[in-house]
């Protein structure tokens, strides 16, 4: 155990850290769930790509700079630290790209991995169906065989980034007669074919950050395909481990929003009530433990570890965190805490904080239902009966 | 930046924790409790394997080792509930005495221990008891800032029962004199003080698993209405719960064995605090009116956790602390200073 970061390291965070003072945008962006602020997002992944930041971990010829998972948790502190733009690619970046490195071709990871890391084709997300939500091995939406080409039949919802995106990856049922687990397989779906609509879904705050695709006839070859027929559930299950694990939440952006808290509460201190400082506390310290986990997790995979069922305890574990640290901001903020807009002085802040709240409330929904998570643990990791 | 221990580090902590389960199973500590709460040849054996002398410099006749090895240990102590005081001896008392080993008197108690023919107790003067005061052939008492080194024939012992009846604590009488000062640098017993939270926050991460693990391995047999509880959501959500909690205290109990540093410390101390309470209270509500006996086991761990959660610094104590080092205006919390000062 060395918790030192080496020489290598600290010129690494140097080098990030002034990119970022040069190159990150001043004012904010707009939402990247409105049409001009995901064309403002795209060009922000184009930059970052400008600097072969797009995606640090990645191997140099795919757009990368081969950079290790230490790396990769430095350059995101770097980032949060920078306040830079939400990633509008990270279903591609954080999902399906680590799912791409280990399941895809030669010739996909080719296909795919660069133009993800420019910016030049942003992913949705395609699991959800109208009856297979918590319950995935429902899925119903057929891709049946035609020649070299897959045809699509069926319905996909919850689909987040799916209103302006470019593709989407997703579960498809490529055997018909199979059921539950069986039978899916996992298929990289262009949104501007032929049959696909789109009807965008507002979320809480009224923008459409996800939305429903139905498919009508969509025809697609074959080749896009990850993995082999029949292998879907196997993949999205590594999928869901990146995104319960260890990618889509680095520790770094809940430690910022601690950060945030921290000084929230230090400016109103004089005036809110005792126990408020415990909560403060707490949030920091999990952000902090957080944090601290995913160093021991990056060191275990550095060293040749798989990721397990860490996955589902980090998913509860952030989650729940981020709403705590929302509800405790409001908490502080009092009777100012429902202005969506206004003119005072700290209108800005105050609106991120809400915001930040609506979107913690999905935390323990999305990627896999808390409930599913702890079922998850009990099942596999304290071998309770199914 | 590596945050993994080594293959012999791992591997010392699962002999260990063989031994233990061996040596240390819940039987034998009902056993002990039923007698006077300590086992002789089992201390023996710790000896054997080292365990008294592994914080011990080399100098001495110790192991050498650091806290960043001894922390493994100390979880192990504390899933088994072990009533023999080791954790406190090599893991405050020794590292305490190993900085004064250039004095003779030192690194004679110093080689004593290593070798298993004397004991060291020590107590924070914040603590009102100090534990194992009673079987000590040396005490580390505190008067002000001094630090004394003292003989157990110069001390009075008022015992008391604390509720694990594996703890064994006493008040302690004694009449401080220059012949057994060991320190009077100012700021020492805060130091100590971060030595005695890590000791107590490894154990309690043990214990609050080992709670768990009994909880489960409950819920997996006992059956109700035709099937085992564990198959409810409701209890797997509970006990899901907790293991949560432990996973994300983890980490820091580790951290702080590395920096030794107060925030870490505080911020090691209170996540176990926390978690080791909330596995008892969900391991006694799994076990139901069983776990409310003094049949089951559970207790014995239980009254370890709810025993240790008070000293050291409690947990008001330690957010105290925290409080200023992370609330100050200067205080470095951003996501890149987690480790920026190691």
């Amino acid at each position: 155990m060395d918790l030192r970061y080496t020489d290598k390291q600290n010129a690494f965070r140097a080098e990030v850290r002034a990119w970022m003072q040069a190159n990150v945008p001043t004012t904010a962006l707009k939402s990247y769930d409105t049409a001009e602020g995901f064309e403002e997002h795209r060009q922000w992944e184009r930059v970052l790509n400008s600097g072969r930041f797009g995606m640090v971990t990645w191997p140099e010829a795919l757009g990368g700079r081969g950079a290790d998972l230490i790396e990769w948790l430095i350059f995101e502190e770097e980032y949060y630290r920078a306040g830079a733009p939400g990633r509008v690619n990270q279903n591609g970046i954080f999902l399906l790209g680590p799912t791409l490195m280990e399941y895809g071709t030669p010739e996909q990871k080719a296909r795919f991995l660069p133009r993800m890391a420019a910016g030049d084709d942003i992913w949705a997300q395609g699991w959800s169906e109208p009856g297979a939500g918590s319950d995935m091995a429902a899925i119903r939406t057929k891709a049946i065989l035609d020649g070299d080409h897959y045809v699509i039949n069926g319905q996909k919802t919850w689909s987040t980034r799916a209103v302006f995106a470019d593709w989407c990856f997703g579960l498809f049922r490529t055997d018909p007669e199979s059921s539950r687990h069986h039978g899916m397989s996992f298929i990289l779906v262009p949104l501007d074919t032929p049959g696909i609509t789109r009807r965008p879904i507002p979320q809480l705050d009224g923008e459409p950050g996800f939305a429903e695709l139905f498919f009508d006839d969509v025809r697609v070859p074959v080749e896009n395909r990850l993995g082999g027929e029949g292998q879907g559930w196997h993949i999205a299950m590594a999928t869901a481990g990146f995104e319960r694990g260890l990618m889509l939440r680095s520790p770094a952006r809940f430690q910022e929003t601690a950060r945030r808290l921290v000084d929230l509460y230090r400016r109103n201190e004089s005036h809110v009530a005792p126990g408020v400082r415990d909560q403060v506390l707490k949030a920091w310290m999990d952000a902090e433990a957080y944090c601290l986990n995913t160093y021991m997790t990056a060191s275990r995979l550095i060293a040749g570890g798989k990721i397990g069922q860490e996955a589902s305890l980090n998913k509860i574990f952030w989650s729940e965190l981020d709403r705590a640290m929302h509800e405790t901001a409001l908490s502080i903020l009092g009777a100012r805490g429902e202005l969506m807009a206004s003119g005072i002085p700290e209108a800005g802040e105050i609106a991120r904080w809400l915001k930040g709240f609506m979107f913690s409330l999905a935390g323990p929904i999305y990627a896999g239902a808390n409930e599913i998570q702890r079922n998850i643990i009990a099942e596999r990791l304290l071998q309770l009966p199914r | 930046m590596n945050f993994a221990f080594t293959e012999d580090q791992l591997l010392f902590r699962d002999t260990v924790r063989d031994f233990l389960a061996a040596e240390c199973a819940p039987a034998q500590v009902r056993e002990a409790a039923a007698g006077d709460g300590r086992s002789p040849a089992r201390f023996d054996k710790l000896v054997e394997m080292g365990l008294t002398g592994l914080t011990v410099p080399e100098a001495q006749g110790g192991l050498g080792l650091g806290l960043v090895d001894y922390v493994l240990i100390a979880e192990e102590a504390g899933r088994a509930a072990l009533p023999e005081l080791l954790v406190d001896q090599i893991g405050i008392a020794v590292p305490l005495l190993s900085r004064f080993a250039d004095r003779p008197e030192v690194a004679s108690v110093l080689e004593a221990v290593a070798t298993g023919a004397a004991k060291v107790a020590i107590g924070h003067p914040m603590d009102p008891f100090v534990a194992d005061a009673a079987g000590a052939d040396w005490l580390i008492l505190g008067k002000g800032d001094a630090v004394h080194l003292v003989p157990a024939a110069s001390v009075a012992l008022t015992a008391e029962t604390s509720v694990d009846p594996l703890r064994r604590i006493a008040g302690v009488e004694w009449l401080a004199g220059n012949d057994t000062v060991l320190s009077d640098a100012p700021g020492l017993w805060d130091e100590i003080l971060d030595l005695g939270a890590i000791a107590m926050a490894a154990q309690g991460l043990g214990l609050a698993q080992a709670m768990v693990d009994l909880a489960a391995e409950y819920a997996r047999t006992r059956q109700q209405f035709g099937k085992p509880i564990g198959s409810f959501q409701a209890v797997k959500h509970h006990l899901a719960t907790v293991q949560v909690a432990i996973e994300f205290a983890r980490a820091p109990v580790y951290k702080a064995a590395f920096t030794q540093r107060p925030r870490d410390v505080s911020h090691a101390r209170i996540a176990v605090i926390d978690a080791a309470a909330m596995a008892a209270r969900t391991a006694i509500q799994v076990f139901g009116a069983m776990g409310y006996t003094y049949e089951v086991d559970l207790h014995f761990f239980m009254k370890r956790a709810w025993a240790l959660a008070g000293v050291w610094g409690d947990r008001h104590y330690h957010l105290d602390r925290m409080a200023r080092m992370v609330l100050s205006d200067d205080a470095a919390i951003g996501a890149d200073a987690t480790f920026a000062d190691n």
